[in-house]
């Protein structure tokens, strides 16, 4: 039997050898390839811009409400047709609730400044969506993502669900409002 | 052995290959295959809808059939078609491969009914409206217990089949049908039985409790169900991955004599898969809170990419063996002869070969790219998504599978391929729909359109969101492709579906003549001649570039669009807001 065969050909016997060098080469390049898209995950933790990790935490829907609560009362500046809009202090700790189907409240940020984005579901899953910018969280029940989050331009921005969560899934928009800092408060950051 | 004239004989001999075929195995396979091809019908016709309401223009579905109907495509498509088909490569790989025979037959029909039941019954939930959750079914959102239990039924069959494809591995042994290691096809095949059986365990680990948790019974945690889901969805695609080389490979050998390269690489690949699959629910999870970046950035590089490893290196060796199998007969000027003078009027050629360059260029790349931590961010549950599975399990998996049944009908259910000439056009069509499909899909994702969303008009909620026209012309034209692409599988149905009920039966295959609905791959065998070591060694002595150069050139090529979709990819998660 010939020693050259096909994938549907039982092997010879002794078919543990050396490969040619081009295969090496290319396997040798492939492993390479795959250690730099290894590293770029921790190096982009260390020097880039946007990371996923956040300050998780356990929480309940209704801690989780209550929490929201307070922080409307407490920075209430209007509503949009019922929709409190909150306008936190900068560097402040600020609240979004998903729910079926709705986010609470609308906020209104200033553009570079840091805040502390806490994101929570009262019910099923949701997918928090912000449109134009296109930025993307899944938003857990039972769980509080708390990410630090700096806006970079001013405008007047929606936030999309994209996680199905029944029939009102595509009704379920909310809203963050980013207004230009004001120019004394210039130096921004706060933290 | 001893046959009474009475007793119908238990084997016969493929007039093509000369193997033994197990008919009770070979009845198992075509069962198997017919549901396959069953489920893949009800798929695209669901498919078709999805299609025409995405379309913004047309919107043809009211919102909740909508999202009843993308729940069936997926079930029906991504679980119903694909393992269905699964089942027949293994017992095809473990009785014809290797001229052996199907055991345990009650238990085998046992574990078909078992699907097929798990199967009806899950359909049957959703199209009712009584569980409307996706076929992702996220805890808590909650369906009817009964598909919960369809769910596990179907996996439970699944999960049997699976042990005895191990058990006739061993029976072919003991009974010295086989002997030696076992062809690299089956062996590939064997790599999507271990993966499947990891993969069950996680089906069984979280379906178990959310059937009691549907009943009133225990709790799930959201983000646990999360994790455990997707080591049962995203490790099945592995199952997907490994079966699609490893007909690959088979492919390769019918069509044009494919020659395997190097038996340790590949086999070596293969272990990759089944080393570091499991690992593979992490990025599904990449913008979840529940889980830390440590964790994340292990687990979603399959610790460090050794499953992309895996891939590059089948990505290089099934064209590379393609390119050797043409060398050695003969096609041996230039570069790219090989490849121009290939056999692409054979439908299970052009399949295969769609199948590795949409499924390496567009979902390979798509697929580590969008599965990097922090790029994630701007593609979590975006059309991007879907553009990129569409281009792996449907463009690679599904378009093999197509390939394969092109050959399984001739010398596994006798009969000619019915509508020949539309067989021949078939992976084109396909394949190009798909590419057209999937490429404008994710483009549309890169604006932020999500997935799974009945309206991006957002004519009923309570703030405007306005897209860029651009996006109406990009889901325009992922319709097309996607309309397309299911006239291409409604073709395949077709003529799958009219050659085996109505097929011209086939007693012997002849060769040396072309016959139109048999494929050319066995009308005139891609064999090699009786010098094939020594061509072989000469081929491999002629250049630095090795016996494949072509292939070497193309992997290259490929290497050059992946680093930049890599980092234009970073690029374009520069700009956006900071956030930590
Ligand atoms: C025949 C051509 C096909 C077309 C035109 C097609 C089209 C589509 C469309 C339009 C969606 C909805 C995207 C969204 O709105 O989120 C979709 C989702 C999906 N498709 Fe396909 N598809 C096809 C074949 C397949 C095949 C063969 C498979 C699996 C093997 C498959 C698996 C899926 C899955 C898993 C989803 C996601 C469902 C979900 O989000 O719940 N498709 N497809
Ligand atoms: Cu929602
Ligand atoms: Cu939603």
């Amino acid at each position: 039997m010939a020693h050259t065969h096909t994938g549907l050909d039982t092997p010879p016997r002794h078919w543990w050898e050396p490969a040619h060098r081009s295969e090496k080469v290319w396997v040798g390049i492939a492993f390479a390839w795959c250690m730099v898209l290894f590293a770029m995950m921790p190096i982009w933790h260390w020097k880039g811009g946007q990371n996923p990790s956040g300050i998780r935490s356990r929480t309940t829907p209704v801690a989780f409400m209550e929490r929201v609560q307070e922080f409307i009362t407490q920075y209430q500046v209007g509503d949009d047709r019922g929709m409190p809009i909150v306008a936190p202090p900068p560097g402040s700790d600020i609240y979004l609730v998903a729910f079926s189907f709705q986010w609470m409240p609308i906020l209104k940020l200033q553009k570079d400044v840091e805040y502390t984005l806490h994101l929570s579901s009262l019910d099923v899953n949701h997918g928090f969506s912000l449109y134009p910018l296109n930025v993307n969280f899944q938003v857990v029940p039972g769980y509080d993502y708390g990410l630090r989050v700096t806006p970079t331009a001013a405008g007047d921005f929606r936030i999309i669900c994209n996680e199905f969560c029944g029939i009102g899934h595509h009704v379920m928009v909310g809203r963050v409002i980013v207004d230009d800092a004001p120019a004394v408060a210039g130096a921004g950051g706060g933290r | 052995m001893t046959t009474s004239a009475a007793s119908p004989p238990v084997f016969r001999t493929c007039p093509a290959t000369g193997r033994r075929v197990h008919l009770p195995a070979e009845r198992l396979i075509k069962v198997h295959a017919v549901s396959s091809v069953v489920a893949l019908l009800v798929g695209a016709i669901a498919a078709v809808l999805l299609v025409l309401t995405r379309w913004q223009a047309v919107h043809l579905l009211p919102a909740d059939w909508f999202y009843r109907i993308l729940g069936v495509h997926g079930m029906s498509m991504l679980i119903f078609f694909i393992i269905f088909f699964e089942m027949a490569v293994l017992i095809f790989a473990s009785t014809v491969l290797i001229n052996s025979r199907q055991p345990a037959l009650r238990t085998s029909w046992l574990a078909y009914v078992l699907m097929l039941g798990g199967a009806l019954m899950v359909e049957w939930m959703m199209w009712s409206g009584r569980a409307d959750v996706l076929f992702t079914s996220y805890v808590p959102l909650r369906a009817d217990p009964l598909f919960y239990l369809g769910v596990i039924l179907f996996a439970v069959g699944a999960l049997i089949t699976v042990g005895i494809f191990f058990a006739s591995l061993v029976i072919a042994k003991r009974e010295g049908r086989h002997e030696g290691s076992l062809p690299l096809v089956v062996y590939g095949a064997m790599t999507a039985a271990i993966i499947a059986v990891i993969t069950l365990v996680h089906g069984a680990a979280i379906y178990m409790p959310t059937y009691l948790w549907s009943l009133g019974l225990m709790e799930v945690d959201p983000q646990v169900y999360r994790m455990v889901w997707w080591g049962l969805g995203h490790s099945s695609q592995q199952i997907n991955v490994a079966a699609m080389v490893a007909i690959w490979y088979m492919l390769g050998a019918l069509t044009v004599g494919a020659v395997v390269l190097n038996e340790k690489i590949s086999r070596s690949a293969f272990v990759l898969y089944i080393l570091f699959i499991s690992m593979a629910s992490a990025h599904h999870l990449l913008v979840d809170p529940g889980m830390g970046p440590a964790w994340k950035i292990v687990n979603t590089s399959y610790f460090m990419y050794m499953a992309v490893l895996a891939s590059m290196i089948h990505g290089f060796t099934v064209p590379a063996g393609m390119e050797l199998g043409m060398r050695l007969r003969g096609f041996t000027q230039g570069l790219f002869d090989w490849l121009r003078r290939a056999p692409w009027g054979d439908p299970g050629f052009s399949s295969l070969m769609f199948s590795v360059v949409v499924f390496g260029f567009v979902g390979g790349i798509t697929g580590v790219t969008i599965g990097t931590e922090q790029i994630n961010i701007i593609v979590h549950n975006t059309l991007r998504v879907p553009g990129h599975f569409h281009a792996t399990v449907v463009s690679g998996t599904a378009m093999a599978f197509m390939g394969a049944t092109y050959y399984l009908i001739p010398l596994i259910f006798r009969r000619k391929v019915a509508f020949w000439p539309l067989a021949k056009v078939q992976p084109y069509l396909f394949a190009g729909g798909m590419l057209v499909f999937t490429l404008s899909m994710t483009f549309a994702g890169s604006f932020g359109v999500p997935r799974r969303h009945w309206d991006i008009s957002f004519s009923m909620a309570p703030f405007d969101v306005q897209f860029s026209p651009v996006v109406d012309v990009l889901l325009a034209v992922v319709a097309l492709g996607g309309l397309t692409a299911a006239t291409g599988a409604f073709a395949f149905i077709a003529i799958a579906v009219a050659s085996v009920f109505f097929g011209e039966r086939l007693e012997t295959i002849p060769t040396g003549r072309a016959v139109p609905g048999i494929p050319p791959g066995l009308t005139h065998p891609p064999r090699h001649a009786d010098d094939v070591d020594e061509r072989n060694a000469a081929l491999h002595a002629v250049s630095r570039l090795g016996p494949a150069p072509g292939t070497l050139v193309l992997v290259f090529v490929f290497l050059a669009a992946f680093v930049l979709y890599f980092y234009v990819n970073w690029k374009v998660l520069s700009f956006l807001w900071r956030i930590g």
